[in-house]
């Protein structure tokens, strides 16, 4: 007998719901690749686990075993303690308490087992996860951005939700099982040969036949499987965008179009669950009564044999060979049933190795920042905060060291740009600014504004060219140090779930609050913070929901202003926000930029003509350059655009 | 609740029906087996009848027969019955969303009625099969098993009664325990990932301000910590597979032990004992399978409760009785009106508000943000309804309308607009589906879209991407005024949907709309003065009331905010480009 329940159907909250989409795609191709990944997922637990799955394995080991002799046991108690005793009138039972006693003991061991093995395998499927989670996190966290931009936030979430959950049943309940089960297939197998070899010949047919039933039957699910998840993906993916879009619905009174178009999908995946489920379910019970059929078969054949006595086979026997006929049967049925989750848990597994897979962003750089101090007109390094910092520049030849005051000075060199190399979207871009000088980057959408900012602190790699940043080529300088000298003010705020005050904080981790506040009154957001419920100790939730754009955008300018770098980018907000807020948003921005070199992708007039030197962008190239003067004066696209706005005004 | 979900089995009340029945059949058919082998043993093997055997043997085969054929019906009709109700569940939804109003759209997030239809459905699917198949099939086959128990032997199959209330206390006070902790690690684990979502959409600003390690570290925390509630909550359950195990083995050492006693005595037979050993397994599996059906019906509460409450939502915009079915003038007028979201908040979005609208008219709509002067316009079209005065149309109350031909003669462009996956052609259909391709051009020339679609390789039949993301911000928002302008509507209504074109194309629509439709009133929200400055009267509105009304001219003589806006905008701090144009 094999008591073996499927572990923890508590944690299936989640196996519900497993049935997503996004399967689909890889359903086809990964089946093949199953055995890889499963490979080197084993790899990967046993890492960490070696000793933890050695001993899981013993465990099994021993409580299958304890089971087994169970079992033989019957054997024994049927032909040494019950029939010959039987018609006796004065029967010893002595000797078969001493024996109950000795398989309880045995028993006893493989409780323990069961438990020891158990206990482990939650530690080492949990770690497993943790550990996986962690990785993928911390590996996420070294990805160029492009990896963002080309991949879709929903399936990157996905991995951390989706399919290490699906991992997480395969891990824990799935693995232990087919553990279990092939030492229990193997000992029950040898247990029974000793017993009646043409007895186990009966078991092992019947056992064929079952298995060429489940994967005929496996196969055909697996069809109307893989429809199903595509009708499903049609059907959630047409739900989302109906959702989105209900009140656009409502206004063109589109109700009945769009429920009949809903309804001809939902009856489509009606059919495919319909049949998807009918052959998983009739599965079972086929197998479970192929296995009644086998008892049946070696009850018959193994009562004429016990009747005749052929080859020894006693009562005893029997009734022990009928109960390994049922463990022999049972696990077969159970990893016939796990194998779709397998097959899902190795997809899921495909994807998250992927993502490990994925090239994390390099860094080249050994100039880095450091705070000094100046002494007889030279700089000396220093640990300690001095406000005022340094290039420190290692050669590489002669191992020399020289100190570069930070200044700010960046110049674009003949710089070509693209996402990709064969498509380039910024041509000979030539620039300089000076410390403390304000450039404005002007177009329409799509000429290459936010790409050139996005150069200077490195999110993106130039193709050819060269951009240097007091002096030294930024390629140079480590990545961490170049973008500690940068403050950026991006045009979606981005915030997080902490208090007012940490998320201003996160410019400068070791700012003290009065650094923040000062930052905060600087970026003309201190006002509205004092009014929020708990002040700067207001919690922020779902990306600052709970704050109105304006507001964001303040709270993303005073974070830049507690981080106090030298150079600025700024990305101005569009037309978003009403006339008043945004006055004082420019304001925040303004008090900011002043005495710091600043790229601004500028939308306002004022930024725009009181900057140094205006940069006019079409399709990536510069087609103009120069003060806000000097460009009305030469009448071209500047003015255009100047003046047409004005007369429209 | 129950109720209303067990209104959506409909059709398939027979399949659910016969599930359980054919279930039972295969459970009864499954506890005749080991009886039958007792007899195959005693009768025949010991007492030396082959022929016994035999017709045991051949009965027993028929009997495994219709136990196969049961198990495979009740599997069948299972998948028949759960996949229907699954359909007719999102069917009912679907079909009721469709009615809500606006009101009682914003009261369910995307995103919420999402999950709703898909993973909630998927949630109640599986747990319905469950509870056809595994409700029936469990306690029954623990009910047989301990029956034949009883039947052979009494004394002895006491035991299992015994056994399975032990087990089943012990099994309730596990799963108890661990529920309560499970709640809780799923909860923090939600939070986790709602933080690595969080980092994913700001991946910028953690690379810009070099925060890696920082996040890092936040992550590595949550996550051993999840990891340890995990570990805590899942060695509770743990418990289940040893205690399962040192039940079963107690039994069968008892059994064995009294049973031998028994047989010794001649109050029972081998074969006898060999099958109520077997149904020990039966008996005790049995209710280990009815704890797991027990959580799961449990999990799939939360679900059930939110399918409800889409069901049962009421819409609260209906139709009037005797609808008007015309309206016969783009006239507006707002009669005292005092408007608000939530029917018993104080607070009111809109009031005061007294207008008229002559039909042909252009009004410009301008106000800061908050100032209520898209709920204004959604009042027209009836989206939502006032709680006090009247909105007229056409000189007749708007709840007198139908509302389809109200919505029909009132085309409003969406601020949060959407374009469908399809052609350009089938998106501009939704305003009129028997539009000649002819008269969709001519709508996409009035709206300056036409410029721009002449120019996709596919022109008129290039496909949008879900939610239009590949076109741009100012082609989306000329495709949409298109797709409105289709209606051939009596009133139009442009809720800043003119934002992302730039400043000259703006200008040139509202040419051509001056031009080619004198006749329909045209409502024309805006933040930037330059778009309004040109209609008839320009609306200004402050904090939910009317600040000021009249032309460009006057108002900038009287409106104190309508100047210093236009100051705002001309003067230093206006915009500069042309804020998504090609």
């Amino acid at each position: 007998m094999n008591p073996r329940p499927e572990a923890a159907a508590i944690l299936t909250r989640t196996e519900v719901s497993k049935v997503k989409d996004r399967n689909v795609r890889f359903q086809g191709k990964k089946t093949k690749d199953s055995g890889k990944i499963f490979k080197r997922l084993m790899k990967y637990i046993l890492k960490n686990y070696k000793w933890h799955i050695a001993i899981v394995v013993i465990c099994i080991f021993i409580s299958v075993l304890a089971n087994v002799q169970g079992t033989l046991f019957l054997k024994t108690l049927v032909d040494v303690y019950i029939l010959p005793l039987i018609g006796s009138d004065n029967p010893d039972y002595g000797n078969l308490l001493a024996a109950i006693l000795k398989v309880a003991a045995f028993y006893g061991i493989g409780v323990l087992a069961t438990y020891t093995y158990n206990r482990i395998m939650v530690n080492v499927s949990q770690g497993t996860l943790k550990n996986l989670r962690t990785d993928m996190f911390v590996h996420m966290e070294s990805l160029p951005i492009k990896y963002f931009d080309t991949h879709a936030h929903g399936d990157i979430m996905s991995t951390y939700t989706n399919d290490i959950d699906t991992l997480r049943q395969m891990v824990s309940q799935s693995m232990p099982q087919l553990l279990s089960s092939v030492i229990t297939v193997v000992s029950v197998f040898v247990s029974m040969l000793r017993l009646n070899i043409p007895l186990t010949f009966v078991t092992l047919f019947m056992v064929a036949v079952m298995l060429s039933v489940t994967k005929k039957l496996a196969g055909l699910s697996g069809k109307y499987f893989i429809a199903q998840q595509k009708d499903l993906g049609m059907l959630n993916g047409y739900i989302e965008e109906m959702m989105d879009g209900q009140k656009v619905v409502k206004v063109f009174c589109h109700e009945e179009e769009s429920i009949e178009k809903f309804d001809s999908l939902n009856d489509k995946l009606f059919e495919s669950a319909d049949a998807a489920n009918r052959f998983a379910n009739i599965l079972m019970p086929i197998n479970a009564q192929l296995g009644n059929i086998s008892y049946v078969l070696c009850t018959m054949v193994g009562g004429v044999l016990a009747l005749n006595t052929v080859g020894g086979f006693t009562l005893g026997g029997l009734a022990s060979f009928l109960t390994f006929n049922k463990s022999f049967n049972m696990p077969i049925n159970q990893v016939s049933q796990q194998l779709n989750s397998i097959v899902m848990a190795m997809a899921g597994a495909a994807r998250i190795f992927n993502l490990l897979d994925e090239t994390p962003e390099t860094d080249e750089g050994y100039v880095s920042l450091v705070n000094v101090y100046e002494e007889n007109g030279t700089f000396k390094e220093t640990e300690e905060y001095t406000g005022k910092w340094a290039w420190k520049h290692v050669h590489k030849a002669d191992g020399t060291v020289d100190y570069k005051e930070l200044k700010g000075d960046v110049v674009f060199d003949d710089v070509d740009f693209g996402y990709n190399d064969d498509k380039i979207v910024l041509h000979n871009i030539k620039l300089y600014a000076k410390p403390g000088q304000k450039i404005a980057f002007v177009g329409s959408t799509g000429a290459g504004k936010t790409t050139i900012t996005n150069l200077i602190n490195r999110f993106y790699d130039i193709q050819d060219g060269k951009i240097r940043y007091d002096g030294i080529n930024i390629n140079k300088i480590k990545k961490a140090d170049l973008r500690h000298s940068l403050g950026i003010v991006l045009q979606d705020t981005h915030l997080f779930t902490n208090t007012v005050m940490e998320n201003i904080r996160y410019g400068k981790l070791d700012a003290t609050d009065d650094e923040v506040i000062a930052a905060a009154k600087l970026a003309n957001a201190h006002g509205f913070i004092k009014h929020l419920p708990n002040g700067y100790d207001t919690m922020l939730t779902g990306d600052g929901a709970n704050l109105s754009q304006g507001q964001r955008q303040l709270l993303a300018i005073a974070r830049a202003a507690v981080a106090n770098p030298p150079v600025l980018i700024l990305d101005e907000a569009t037309s978003s926000i009403d006339t008043r807020t945004e006055k004082i948003v420019q304001d925040g921005m303004d008090k900011l930029m002043a005495g710091r070199t600043t790229f601004v992708i500028a939308h306002r007039l004022s930024t725009v003509r009181n900057s140094d030197c205006i940069v006019v962008l079409e399709q990536g190239r510069i087609i103009e350059k120069g003060t806000h003067e000097e460009l009305i004066e030469c009448k071209g696209k500047y003015y255009q655009l100047y003046t047409g706005n004005v007369q429209n005004s | 609740m129950i109720k209303t979900l067990a209104a959506q089995i409909k059709e398939f009340k027979k399949d659910s029906i016969l599930t359980p029945v054919y279930m039972l059949l295969e459970v009864i058919m499954e506890t005749i087996i080991p009886l039958m082998m007792a007899s195959i043993i005693d009768d025949g093997v010991n007492k030396g009848n082959v022929k016994h055997i035999y017709i045991m043997g051949a009965a027993m085969t028929v009997i495994a027969a219709i136990g196969l054929f049961a198990g495979v019906m009740g599997g069948k009709y299972g998948a028949r019955a759960s996949a229907g109700f699954a359909r007719n569940l999102r069917k009912a939804m679907y079909e009721n969303i469709q009615t809500f109003s606006f009101s009682n759209i914003d009261h369910y997030s995307t995103a919420g009625l999402v999950t709703r239809l898909t993973t909630d459905v998927t949630n109640l699917q599986n747990a319905y099969q469950m509870i056809l198949r595994m409700c029936m099939r469990a306690p029954a086959s623990m009910i047989c098993a301990m029956t034949m128990a009883f039947f052979i032997n009494a004394r002895l199959a006491s035991i299992y009664l015994i056994a399975v209330i032990i087990l089943g206390v012990l099994l309730a006070i596990i799963m108890l325990n661990a529920h309560k902790y499970f709640n809780q690690v799923f909860r923090r684990y939600d939070d986790l990932n709602a933080g690595v979502q969080e980092n994913v959409s700001a991946i910028r600003v953690v690379k810009a301000y070099v925060r890696e390690d920082y996040e890092k570290n936040i992550f590595a925390k949550a996550s051993t910590n999840v990891y340890k509630m995990f570990v805590k909550a899942e060695s509770i359950i743990t418990f289940n597979a040893p205690l399962m195990q040192l039940t079963v083995y107690s039994c069968i050492l008892i059994i064995s032990w009294l049973g031998a006693k028994s047989i010794v005595a001649g109050n029972l037979e081998t074969g006898e004992l060999m099958s109520l050993l077997t149904y020990c397994m039966n008996i005790l599996m049995s209710l280990m399978m009815l704890s797991f059906v027990f959580v799961m019906i449990t999990m799939s509460m939360a679900s059930a409760e939110r399918i409800t409450e889409v069901l049962n939502e009421v819409p609260d915009i209906k139709n009037s009785e005797n609808p008007v079915t015309e309206v016969k003038d783009g006239g507006i007028v707002f009669e005292d009106v005092e408007f608000s979201y939530n029917k018993n908040s104080e607070e009111t979005v809109l009031k005061n508000i007294n207008i008229n609208i002559k039909s042909g008219e252009t009004i410009g709509i301008i106000g800061g943000t908050g100032s209520a002067k898209t709920s204004l316009v959604n009042l027209i079209s009836r989206l939502y309804d006032v709680q006090k005065g009247r909105v007229l149309v056409g000189g007749i109350d708007v709840k007198e309308y139908d509302l389809e031909t109200l919505r029909n003669s009132v085309s409003v462009v969406l601020q949060k607009n959407v374009l469908f996956s399809g052609t350009i052609l089938e998106n501009l259909r939704w305003g009129n589906k028997d539009a000649s391709k002819e008269e969709c051009k001519e709508a996409c020339v009035l709206a300056c879209a036409d410029e721009f679609i002449e120019r996709f390789p596919q022109k008129y039949d290039t496909h949008i991407e879900q939610g239009g993301t590949n076109v741009s911000g100012g082609q989306k928002q000329r495709l949409c005024i298109a797709r409105a302008l289709l209606k051939k509507p009596k009133v139009l209504i442009l809720d800043d949907s003119t934002s992302a074109v730039d400043t000259a194309t703006d200008a040139k629509i509202k040419e051509a709309f001056a031009k080619s439709i004198p006749g329909t009133t045209k409502l024309i929200i805006a933040q930037r003065i330059s778009s309004v400055q040109n209609a008839d009267r320009i609306l200004v509105m402050d904090d939910g009331m009317i600040n000021g009304f009249g032309t460009h001219e006057e108002l900038l003589k009287t409106n104190e905010i309508y100047r210093d806006v236009y100051e705002s905008q001309t003067g230093s701090s206006g915009d500069f480009d042309q804020n998504g144009g090609e």
